[in-house]
């Protein structure tokens, strides 16, 4: 995963809630079988709209996004994820996130802040108002500030999706590390569980 | 794990999978059953050749084709390319990991969801995920189950561990019984119209009361399945005798001593006298209408007695702005009675609805009549074993007299990744769980209803009140 301290710069105000990943990143884009160059396929169909906000070359390549809550809701598509983070944006601020979206970012390192419904209209409103307005996101000292201003809001992170953003860390390699807990978890587990293996056979019974 | 202090059936099956707990770290939870499918799983399978890893527990992990699936002729090459790869690579891919494979010919292919309860392998007490928003629809068996992204499918082929945060816990208790007509679905679509769709966030549902009680397995699937729509990664329903009775004989099932031994496990795993829930929502059975989804968000749903809604009448600004986004997007006019908006499209299948008793409720609404000139409707059953059983009860022949089209299976038009999708403007009764803009084709407009409802609107021409019918 990518090392995130601070995130700094202009905000794409987009002023909707319950934007769900059907939205960020339409089905006909999770055919492909790579990790890139989803960007260009964000939001395909709001951006057939002229007056959508990301097409608004004013907000062009900003590296922070603005919305309301419960941001990318729905599918389980880390494409979505995967689409913004190619778009340039690496924090997303809203009052909330669909659970498994806010997860999916942890993983890749893209920044997740929840923020009250005030403060994300008034960075919102600021956004629209000043296109060039740049907005501080501090991983370490878990804060939001507005530039040239003495606005600044704090806000909660799991300890552990903070210190893997700081450091860039892997989750699977920090997993591995405890390989041998595993295993004696596994040891131990209820051999009344089933095991797949029998899939393999030809064979299909029914009660 | 025992504990004095009383505990939710949430809390009892994650300490049972408890590898690893440590101060300021989420907890490491031990993964039974790793469900995978074409869509969710090529870039992680990518990454684990690029670091050298393999799959840790492929006799816990089971693969099937089930979003990019043609519906027609199977013998025909897939008309998408790019689909055609999606599938080869999932093949290539279980053949190097050592992960079976439910392929496009086998007949227990279907949709993940279907799949795997149908063949026992979804029990009680498990914790199940998959690449797909729509595992919590194993939770009707009590098992924890929920969906995951890509590095989460990663990060489970190569340690069968995932790290979880504790989530919250929410009752959502439905009291009473249900009237005739009314269903699973608006059962689930009921408790998220009243939570909204982000009432579940943060949480773990466990679904209660005698509604819940006294529904089928097929039924408490559709219900788990949709919790994901109210927020919530995972909703479950503590096994009892009619758990029991679906799961005997099953392939995957425990049989002989073993079984004794599993029921009286699964019998502990209910939520103790005196466990207290983060959350407590409660509906009364009798309360529920058969519902229509009119938005797009499964939120946006009223009764089948109802009208479109007013957007002046929503309950913050917020609903309001959302609420005339949608009507706009679905053309309606609030104050429409929802029994007059006609249909052009029917769709009936999906992980939601695409179960035998939900092809047999739909049956025995369609039998003797014939779908209405202005509507072209499909039956898609979720499995190669549904199919097959409806086949042997005849249902087939009941939907095709009627002018159905019988498909094969797979998820087709609940997302619209194959070639069943909707032209731009078409309206849709479908059975599946997203209603959103553009889920079942671009432009494409979804009302989200029972299986007995689509039936009814695919005779009528327009949305009707099923209970008019039987």
């Amino acid at each position: 995963m990518r090392q995130v301290t601070t995130v700094t710069g202009n905000a794409i105000p987009l002023n909707r809630a319950d934007v769900d990943t059907d939205q960020i990143i339409p089905k006909q884009f999770l055919k492909r079988i790579e990790r890139s160059g989803f960007g260009e396929f964000a939001f395909f169909d709001w951006r057939k709209d002229p007056d959508f906000i990301t097409n608004d070359p004013r907000y062009k390549g900003a590296p922070i996004m603005l919305a309301q809550q419960n941001f990318g809701c729905g599918s389980s598509r880390e494409h979505a994820v995967w689409a913004i983070e190619d778009m340039g944006v690496t924090a997303i601020i809203a009052p909330s996130f669909g659970d498994i979206f806010r997860v999916n970012c942890s993983k890749v390192g893209l920044v997740t802040v929840e923020l009250p419904h005030e403060d994300v209209n008034y960075l919102i409103s600021r956004m629209e108002e000043l296109p060039q307005t740049q907005i501080v996101v501090d991983v370490a000292s878990q804060t939001v500030s507005v530039t040239g201003t003495d606005w600044k809001r704090q806000f909660a992170i799991d300890p552990f999706v903070k210190h893997r953003l700081l450091n860039g860390l892997d989750d699977i390699g920090l997993t591995l590390q405890h390989i041998d807990v595993i295993a004696e978890f596994e040891a131990t587990r209820s051999t009344l569980k089933p095991a797949t293996t029998a899939a393999f056979a030809d064979t299909v019974k029914t009660p | 794990m025992a504990s004095t202090t009383p505990q939710t059936i949430i809390e009892k099956i994650w300490d049972e999978h408890l590898v690893r707990q440590h101060e300021g770290e989420p907890d490491l939870l031990y993964i039974d059953l790793h469900l995978v499918h074409e869509v969710t799983s090529a870039q992680a399978f990518e990454s684990l050749r690029m670091t050298d890893r393999k799959a840790r527990r492929p006799d816990l992990t089971i693969a099937t084709v089930d979003h990019n699936v043609p519906t027609i002729d199977r013998s025909l090459p897939n008309p998408d390319p790019l689909s055609a790869q999606q599938i080869d690579v999932l093949r290539e891919n279980c053949k190097e990991f050592g992960i079976p494979l439910w392929d496009i010919f086998d007949l227990r292919q279907g949709i993940v969801h279907i799949i795997s309860p149908e063949h026992g392998l979804t029990q009680p007490g498990m914790t199940i995920v998959c690449g797909d928003s729509h595992t919590s629809t194993h939770g009707a068996l009590g098992a924890l189950a929920f969906g995951i992204g890509t590095s989460e499918v990663e990060h489970v082929l190569a340690t069968q561990t995932l790290t979880q945060s504790t989530p919250k816990t929410m009752s959502v208790e439905v009291t009473g019984t249900l009237g005739r007509g009314v269903t699973p679905k608006d059962v689930v679509l009921a408790v998220i119209r009243k939570i909204g769709v982000d009432g579940g966030i943060g949480h773990v549902i466990e679904y209660r009361g005698q509604v819940f009680r006294d529904m089928s397995m097929e039924g408490r699937m559709t219900v788990c399945n949709m919790t994901i729509e109210g927020g919530a990664r995972a909703g479950l329903i503590a096994p009892d005798e009619t758990t029991f009775a679906y799961l005997k004989g099953r392939d995957f099932a425990p049989a002989g001593a073993a079984w004794d031994e599993a029921v009286a496990y699964w019998r502990s795993l209910t939520t103790d006298e005196g466990a207290t829930f983060d959350t407590y929502v409660e509906l009364r059975g009798e309360e529920i209408e058969p519902h229509v989804t009119w938005g797009t968000t499964p939120a946006q749903s009223i009764g089948i007695s109802q009208a479109v809604p007013k957007p002046e009448d929503a309950v913050s600004p917020w609903a309001r702005e959302t609420a005339e986004r949608s009507l706009k997007y679905m053309d309606l006019r609030a104050g429409t009675p929802i029994q007059q908006v006609a249909i052009d499209r029917v769709f009936l299948g999906s992980c939601t609805n695409g179960r035998i008793e939900d092809l047999r409720a739909a049956a025995a609404i369609v039998k003797g009549h014939h779908v209405a000139a202005t509507v072209k409707a499909m039956v898609v059953p979720g499995s190669g074993l549904v199919k097959q059983q409806a086949e042997r009860e005849g249902l087939d022949a009941v939907f095709k007299d009627a002018g159905f089209e019988w498909r094969e299976p797979g998820c087709s038009m609940c997302l619209g990744m194959n070639p069943d999708i909707l032209l731009p403007g078409e309206r849709c009764a479908s059975t599946s769980n997203r209603n959103f803009e553009g889920r079942q084709g671009a432009g494409g407009r979804t009302h989200l209803v029972s299986p007995e409802m689509a039936a009814a609107a695919a005779i009528a021409g327009h949305f009707v009140d099923v209970r008019d019918i039987k």
